[in-house]
């Protein structure tokens, strides 16, 4: 392999990484407050898809509004699934919880064949994002540029509201001790609120950047990429933003270097990222960077 | 007052009220099995392979405690494992068209029932292997982990060209799953998991799930039960599996995503978490409404409005009403509770005492 090629791959690793990263930002924030896997993140980030595409290509408005249009109703979506699905069970035991997620991620899958027609739609790609510039012989597609950028910028203000504001002091006082934080004054259901808005707009705009990479939309294609973040999280340690955009970006460059190098097992591509949870699981349970929490009793 | 006399009559009274309904089981099965057409006996059959499954999920999902999301890969194993053993060569030759089969597998052919049951012990065994690995994570990763693993089953399935036809499948397997091969299974199977859940077994089964740090300072080998659950899980998923092969006479690796898990898991919920006759229950009903349900996906007459055939819709009403119990009433229909026909006298539809009792 010469050296064009792995740079090749390198941009390639880094624009998918950085999709992962931005998607697995919104499972270790809900899992951070709630200790809650939200099976419907991966659904969310669907929607945002599938709304950006109707707003181009059946209103036929502009695309920076459809774009922006979408982000907002699926952050709306986003805050009212954490209403109706989450919210009623938060005094349950987990398993309910969790049942709860997956019926909930379950119901949007059926819903989406309803409504949006089970057979993939082909999303509308300006120029802009398909043309491809060349870099001393290494290719690279707009949209491949574009998304990194993205997820740094979308990084850094996240990271702002988290440690410089008032409403992320408040996130990160409910993530350390809910009821501890209640007792503060904190209006714990509004901090889960904003948590679920901000994860679903990233997962918006995750989804409508992964429908300009990949330009093919099916109601279950928030399956994969949903638990492959989920992964992501879990392996950079999940509640940790910082965790959650290293195990994306790590997954994004074990995924198509593996295929770059050993190209024999592009088969198995899907279930690197099962067998990376399971080995990092067992070596070091919290993930890459998180906290040892001790087992409570 | 004597008591002995009077709880030995009710016991013997309830002895041979589960003696008659066997028997009246036997009879319903015999009329069925020679009076409905082959369409009603399919759903009928069905509903025994789905008793299994969800069985089998609330075993350790109900009765242990451990979320585990792999049953479809579990399916899959038992699926495969049976259908390959119990396909004659020539078959084999006429599946295998794109890569010959490996050759210790070409000549292979077993009878149905050695085969079901190397399907059960094969995945019991790959549970056993999982159980090791992964019950060492709790809750949630436990179920991540364990629907990781059921994918992975799945990408196996499809690259493994030369032992299981990769995503071509395997077609025209024979239909060896009668009405009584399916029904025989479910009720073996109801009344083994009866006797294990009433056995010391368990009852640490049931410790661990209640409160494992208690279970263990009892002296229960936590970790050990855990796996002795998942691998009797994993084995008997393996078994509904080979008898949903022959049913359906076609498997394929997509047959077994992980959405096939979701769908026992809502039959589990729906009869309630840690109940058997509510997992029986449900299976039946869930079964029988998803057939009778099948007009929801065709065109509607609303009054109002006619609409056109919405494929999914009825996918959509059975989601919606997981969601709906889960949030309203998670204990599901029977929650931990079981039948019996002490429960049946309790609410008036049997006599409190017999009439010899009575008598008395």
């Amino acid at each position: 392999m010469d050296l064009q090629t792995f740079l090749q791959q390198f941009v390639n690793a880094l624009s998918l990484g950085s999709l992962y990263a931005l998607i697995a930002i919104g499972y270790t924030m809900v899992y951070g407050i709630l200790r809650l896997i939200n099976f419907a993140h991966g659904d969310v980030f669907m929607i945002g898809g599938y709304l950006a595409f109707y707003g181009i290509s059946t209103f036929v408005i502009p695309w920076w509004l459809a774009v922006a249009l979408a982000i907002a109703l699926t952050t709306l979506f986003g805050v009212g699934l954490e209403r109706a699905a989450y919210r009623p069970l938060r005094d349950s035991p987990r398993i309910s919880i969790m049942i709860s997620a997956i019926g909930a991620s379950f119901l949007i899958e059926n819903l989406a064949i309803v409504l949006f027609d089970a057979r993939p739609k082909a999303f509308p790609v300006s120029d802009f994002f398909a043309a491809n510039y060349v870099f001393s012989g290494v290719y690279v597609a707009g949209i491949s540029l574009i998304i990194p950028l993205v997820t740094i910028v979308l990084l850094a203000v996240l990271l702002w509201i988290v440690h410089r504001t008032k409403t992320g002091m408040a996130m990160r006082a409910v993530s350390t001790d809910i009821d501890a934080a209640r007792l503060m004054a904190i209006d714990v259901d509004r901090i889960i609120s904003i948590t679920f808005a901000i994860g679903s707009a990233l997962a918006a705009i995750g989804g409508i950047m992964w429908a300009l990479k990949y330009p093919r939309l099916e109601p279950l294609m928030g399956i994969m990429p949903g638990l492959k973040c989920f992964i992501a999280a879990v392996v950079g340690g999940i509640g940790s933003i910082a965790g959650a955009v290293l195990g994306g970006l790590l997954l994004g460059f074990i995924e198509l270097m593996t295929i770059a190098f050993l190209p024999e097992l592009t088969g198995y591509k899907d279930a690197f990222a099962f067998v990376l949870l399971i080995v990092v699981l067992l070596v070091k349970p919290t993930g890459l960077l998180g906290k040892n929490q001790g087992e409570k009793v | 007052m004597n008591m002995s006399p009077v709880l030995h009559d009710t016991q013997r009274r309830d002895r041979m009220l589960t003696i008659g309904a066997a028997l009246l089981g036997l009879a319903l099965l015999f009329v069925f099995d020679s009076m409905f057409d082959p369409f009603t006996m399919q759903i009928f059959k069905l509903c025994a392979i789905n008793i299994i499954l969800a069985l089998s999920l609330n075993l350790i999902n109900g009765f242990t405690g451990l979320f585990s999301l792999g049953h479809a890969g579990f399916m899959a194993v038992g699926a495969y494992t049976c259908a390959i053993l119990s396909m004659s060569p020539d078959q084999k030759a006429a599946n295998y068209v794109l890569q010959p089969i490996v050759p210790w597998l070409a000549n292979v052919h077993l009878p149905f029932l050695p085969s079901l049951l190397v399907a059960g012990l094969f995945a019991g065994f790959i549970g056993w292997i999982l159980g090791i690995v992964a019950l060492r994570l709790r809750d949630d990763y436990l179920a991540i982990a364990t629907l990781g693993f059921s994918e992975i089953i799945r990408v196996l399935l499809t690259n493994a060209q030369t032992i299981t036809n990769g995503s071509l499948g395997l077609k025209g397997l024979p239909r060896y799953t009668t009405m009584w091969w399916a029904w025989g299974s479910a009720i073996a199977i109801t009344i083994f998991l009866v006797l294990l859940i009433k056995s010391s077994y368990g009852r640490a089964f049931k410790s661990i799930r209640d409160n494992e740090i208690a279970a263990e300072a009892m002296g229960i080998d936590v970790f050990g039960m855990k796996v002795l659950s998942f691998t009797i899980s994993s084995a008997l998923a393996g078994i509904a599996g080979g008898l949903l092969a022959h049913y359906l006479t076609t498997i394929d690796p997509k047959q077994f995503i992980f959405l096939k898990t979701f769908d026992i898991l809502l039959i589990v919920v729906l009869g309630g978490v840690g109940s058997i006759t509510g997992s029986v229950v449900a299976a039946i009903v869930v079964t029988v409404s998803m057939e009778a349900l099948r007009f929801l996906d065709g065109p509607l007459n609303l009054g109002f409005m006619v609409t056109h055939g919405i494929p999914g819709l009825r996918m959509v009403f059975f989601s919606a009403l997981l969601m709906i119990v889960v949030i309203y009433r998670q204990q599901g229909l029977m929650g931990t509770a079981e039948f019996s026909w002490a429960s049946l006298s309790r609410i008036g539809l049997l006599p409190k005492r017999s009439s010899k009792e009575a008598a008395r």
